[in-house]
This record gives C-alpha cells, structure tokens and sequence, in this order.
C-alpha cells in the first residue's frame, strides 16, 4: 500500500532526525561546560594513545603502499607523454588533497572508529555508564569528551604521517625503481605544490573528518542497544554511516576548496 | 532530621504505552533496611533508577533526604548523588582498572586526597568485603560473587547515606548468598546505613529486612515487617511469599481466550 | 609504569607528526622560498594569456624570480592584464625588457618568460606598479597551425 510506504518513509525520517538531535544533545553535553585539566588531561593522553597510537602501524603500511601503487600507476601514464617528470606533483598533490585525508579518515573509522562504538556500547551495555552517574561522576564529560578530543587531535596528525610516508614511498619506487631523477621529483614537487593551498586544506579536510568520524562512532556507542546484536549492528552502522559521510563530505569540501 | 529517608508519594510511571507505576506510594525509614520484592518483570530496578534521578516519572514525588529528585537542577542532582550509592546487578565495574582502582574511583573523582590516604581508605572498603587480598585483580578474573562484592565495596568507598541493592543475591550459589545477606547487614549496622533492597529471594530478604514491601500490579500490594506480612490475608501476597506457580498472578501472560486463537487456524 | 609507557608512545606520535608536517612544508610544498620574502608589482598587457594561471612562474633565463599575482580584464580595451610578483631581490630590470608567455615542454604549463633589456642613459628602471611595454602573447596551437596551412597555400 502506498499509504504504509509513506509511513514508513515518515517513520525513519523523524527517527533520523531524533538520532541526529540526540547525538548533538551528546556532544553538546560532553564539551559544554569549564574542562577539569587536573582530571581530563591524562585522561586525553590515554584516548590519544588507544585512538592515535594505536592506529599508527596501519596508516604508516597504508600510506607506503599507497604511494607506491600511485607512483607505479602514475609512471605508466606519463612516460607515454614523455612527462615523468611530473610524477612529483602527481604523488604529492593526490596524496595531500585527496587520498591522504580521504583513506585516513576511512581506515580510521574502521580501526578506531568501530572501537570506540563497541567499547561504549559494552559499557553501556553492563552499566558501567548507568553506574558512573549514579557515583554522580558524569560519563559525557568522562568517557565522551576526551575521545572525541583524542579523535580530532589524531586524526589530522595520522594524515599528515600518511602524507609524508606517501610521499616517500612514492620516491622509493619512482626514482630507486623506475629511475625518474630525484632531483626533478622533488623539483617539480616544490614548483606545484602549495603549503596553504594544498597542505592546509587537506589538514581542515581531515580536521572535518575527525569530528564526522569520532562523533558517528560515539553516537552510535551511546545509543546503542545494550544487547550482543544491537552493539554488533551498533559497530556495523559506525563503519558504514561514518565511511559514507566521509565521502559524501569530502566531495562538499573539494568543491568549495579547488573547484571554485 | 526526619526519620523517613526516602519518600515516594503518588509516583505514576509509564514507558512508551506501558504504565510500570501508578500512584504508588512508599516511605523508606532512616537506618534500616528495607526490602522491596515483587514478580519479575514489574520494574523493581526502574524503581532504583526513579530514586537515582536517572528516569523522571510521570507525576508524582520522590523526596531523598527532603529533596525532590524529580525537581532538582542537574547539578543539585548530582550532589545528592554523592549521599547515595546503587549496587547493580551486573556490578557494573569499570572493566579496564584493577579492583583497587574501581574502588578509589569514586573518591578520587571527588576528593582531592593524597594517594597514600586513597590507598588507606580503599584497603579499608576492601578489608570489610573480604577482597583485600583480590585488589591487583582485573574485573575479568573476577567470580560472579566476588565481583558483587568488590561492587559493594566501591559503593561504600564515600560512606554514603543510603545504598540500594539491585537482586544482589540474583545468580549466587548458596555460600555466596550467605556471605552478602552477611555483608548487607553488617555494613547497615555499623556504618548506621540505610538500604533498599530489591529482590525476589523471599527466604533471603525476609531474614534481613526490617520492612518489606511487596509490589506487583503497578502497586504495592503488601508490606510491613517481615512477621506481619506473613500474617498477611492478601492472596496475592501469600501466592508470592509461598511462591505458588498459579494464583492471583496469574501463570499466562495476558492474552486472547486459547480456543479462539487455535480456532483461527481451523477455521 | 604503563602511564610513562604510555606518555612516551604519545610523545613520540606527536613528534613524528611533527616531523611528517615540516617535511610536508619545506621539502614537498617549498614554503620556506616562495611564501616570504619581499616582492614588488609589475603590469604587462597581452592581447592573449593562453592558458597561463593565477600563480604561474615567472622566471628568467629560467630562473624563478616572481608568481604571477592575478589576472584581470581591462575594462577599456579588453585585454588581459596581468599582475607579476617579483621578488625584490630582483629589481633592476629596465623598461625596455620584454614579457612573454612560454610553455615549458610540448604540452607543460605555461609560464611568463622576463627578457631583460639594454641599458643606456634614456632608460629607466622598473620600479613597483610600472607596466612592462614589450609583451609577446601566448602561442595559440590552432592559429599556428591555421598559419601553416595558409603558407603552405601560397
């Protein structure tokens, strides 16, 4: 029936907007309100080691094989058109403004991102959060706020690592292996690439990022269902949303950044 | 300082279409023990919850201390926290510390004492449980029973004023239930404690509670002290305490006559 | 202890972070040349840019000495003018020094070619919002090739 369709589709619109308007209610609770840096700050250390630290490995390994595949790829193209001296700018430009802000945000909402959801949802789930508010010690500001920081603070970092390892992977086999002259890679790199234009625009990108991806996966944590299934569904939806926001994002943020 | 600790008038309370309470009223004497029991299902631990300021109810209110948990502002809210302590049945224990450290969570969350003092104290909450010797235990290493205690002890770690028990003895083998029927007296005792206990463990609550309230249908149906309310003529209230499979709650949850329903079919 | 493990493991994140940005600064992006440094304005007016671009080189004998710092329509005649950013450390060029728009390899970017002139008693040298005379345009494909063929028919 058509009737039941658009009540369906009502349905999850207003329970979309109810899950949008609790999340910000979340995050409004978790960072309003004069920060405790005797209590918070080493607590912001630790996050900043689970979420950053720990995900160090797989972004230095992605960043390498990423900027050799591009420099292989690259390679190919241009050495039709004589032009292999522009591989420089072809690693380093895809790197900053795309990939590097783009696969960093992605591997870390599947590394960090799913985390955070199932660690949350299992606190949740065996009441630890109900227990902490009734030690009148208020989870939001507890558990919530020095993620989220530890999350916007790592993330930009990772790209900027992923970034640079890129870079350097993409020499490893553009001028050790294929034999493109080190010099005119760097050369040509510096002539095209621009500090504000390209690598602070991919730092903001990845900055917009982090609060995508940190504020999904602890959404989804907080609101979770306290059952096995709804925190392994509550896990599944972080990697989806969270990817899919990403580059729903990254395509809003490019228009505004390169295209006009 | 009246002697009623804690104060339910005319508490109505529904989630989603269900109401759990209607117009239920309960008084919880300063410095005794007080059991609330009642079927499964009925919203014993909601009620703890109401008591916490962790659900609003309806209409109705809830006096701690002379203070109406349902009126109060956030923060006032949470300083009358601070006089009040909750047992969950699960523990709930913070699975990334040590015992030790769940114990001194509470206090170094509130308290700016010194280490060597935090070590004292928590030594001491510990001591009373029994669990001195399990404080380098991870929550993981725990049994079940231990856990409850080690819960116990960090429920106690601000010396609150009143301490509510959610099914402690849910779960337990015998000895264990001995040890915290022991424990929820003891500590009631010598720490001039008030506690609330929920519980569906007829024998155990009868043995320590001073007052019982029996609660099933949205109200209470029954209470007194434990020798009155054997005394008690309410059939559903003897079908509980004797704990008969069918009687006045009935053995089916509610549902459509049964040959209709298998009728549907045949027809 | 686990929290000194831990505060050093985080240390050490930072500073590699650290380490990746200022590679990314100076070795990749070059910011420490191009980004300071004092510059003086120059104008030239061309009949056609071609597909030169905001922050183009502008170099001589090769060597980079400025970007080009924006390019505007002149609202009489309808021609391109185009601001040159030059690096003040190159200031002596004299008015009689040409522009030109050159393409770096058959199919690279262009860029803004600076002939210096001769020097004599008459000439003046450029000096800040001075216009370059000399300007060549930029060479467009099609109309080479359109010339060709209209030779070739002759």
């Amino acid at each position: 029936m058509i009737t039941d369709k658009l009540q369906n589709l009502g349905r999850d619109t207003i329970n979309n907007i109810a899950g949008f308007g609790r999340s910000g209610i979340m995050l409004f609770g978790a960072l309003v309100g004069k920060p405790d840096f005797r209590k918070g700050f080493p607590l912001f250390i630790k996050q900043l080691y689970v979420i950053g630290v720990l995900s160090l490995l797989i972004i230095v390994v992605s960043g390498l094989f990423i900027g050799m595949v591009l420099a292989l790829q690259g390679y190919t193209v241009l050495v039709k058109f004589g032009a292999e001296g522009m591989l420089g700018p072809l690693v380093a430009l895809s790197l900053l403004r795309e990939l590097g802000p783009v696969v960093t945000a992605l591997l870390f909402a599947g590394r960090a991102g799913s985390a955070l959801t199932a660690e949350i949802g299992l606190m949740k789930a065996t009441e630890q959060l109900s227990g902490m508010e009734m030690m009148a010690v208020d989870p939001l500001r507890r558990i919530i706020a020095p993620r989220f920081w530890a999350g916007v603070v790592s993330m930009p970092l990772l790209a900027l690592v992923f970034n640079a390892v890129g870079i350097l992977g993409g020499h490893l086999i553009g001028v050790d292996w294929l034999g493109v002259d080190a010099g005119s890679y760097w050369s040509t790199m510096q002539a095209n690439v621009d500090l504000y234009q390209d690598v602070v625009n991919g730092v903001i990108k990845s900055i917009v990022f982090a609060v995508i991806v940190i504020w999904i996966a602890l959404h989804k944590g907080f609101d979770a269902i306290p059952t096995s299934e709804g925190i392994s569904r509550a896990t599944t939806q972080t990697v989806v949303t969270a990817s899919l926001t990403v580059l729903g994002f990254d395509f809003i943020l490019t228009a505004l950044m390169f295209g006009g | 300082m009246s002697d009623i600790m804690v104060d339910i008038q005319h508490l109505s309370f529904s989630r989603g279409q269900n109401l759990i309470y209607d117009d239920m009223c309960m008084q919880v004497h300063r410095g005794k023990v007080t059991a609330i029991m009642g079927p499964s299902g009925i919203g014993k631990t909601t009620l703890l919850k109401l008591i916490g300021g962790q659900l609003k109810p309806d209409s109705g209110h809830i006096l701690f201390d002379g203070q109406d948990i349902p009126a109060l502002s956030r923060a006032d809210l949470y300083q009358a926290r601070k006089k009040m302590s909750m047992l969950f049945q699960s523990g709930a224990l913070f699975t990334e510390m040590s015992v030790f450290d769940n114990v001194a969570f509470p206090i170094r969350e509130h308290t700016r004492l010194p280490e060597s003092l935090i070590r004292l104290i928590v030594l001491m909450k510990l001591e009373a449980v029994g669990l001195r010797g399990a404080r380098d235990l991870m929550p993981a290493e725990l049994s079940g029973g231990m856990a409850r205690r080690a819960a116990l002890a960090r429920a106690i770690a601000l010396d609150p004023e009143l301490i509510m028990y959610d099914e402690p003895f849910a779960g337990q083998d015998p000895i264990s239930m001995g040890v915290i029927v022991r424990l929820i007296k003891e500590l009631n005792n010598a720490l001039g404690l008030t506690s609330i206990v929920v519980s569906h463990d007829v024998t155990e609550v009868m043995s320590i509670a001073d007052y019982v309230y029996v609660v099933a249908e949205k109200k209470v149906i029954g209470h007194g002290t434990p020798a009155q309310l054997r005394q008690d003529k309410s059939e559903l209230v003897q079908q509980f305490l004797q704990g008969e499979a069918d009687g006045a709650v009935p053995f089916h949850y509610r549902a459509e006559a049964y040959e209709d329903e298998l009728m549907e079919f045949a027809g | 202890m686990t929290t000194r493990k831990i505060e050093i493991l985080v240390g050490t994140f930072i500073v590699l972070a650290a380490a990746a940005f200022f590679m990314l600064a100076l070795k990749v992006a070059n910011a420490g040349v191009s980004g300071s440094g004092e510059s003086y304005v120059l104008y030239a007016k061309f009949d056609n840019i071609g597909g030169l671009k905001v922050r183009s080189p502008i170099k001589v004998g090769g060597v980079v000495v400025g970007r080009v710092a924006s390019i505007d329509l002149d609202r009489v005649y309808y021609t391109p003018v185009v601001k040159m950013e030059i690096n003040s450390q190159y200031s002596n060029f004299p008015e009689t020094s040409s522009v030109a728009i050159l393409t770096s390899g058959l199919l690279g970017e262009q860029y803004l070619g600076l002939q210096p002139g001769f020097i004599d008693e008459t000439v003046e040298i450029l000096a800040d919002g001075d216009s370059v005379q000399d300007t060549r345009s930029a060479i467009v494909l099609e109309e080479l090739i359109g010339q060709f063929l209209f030779n070739r028919g002759n």
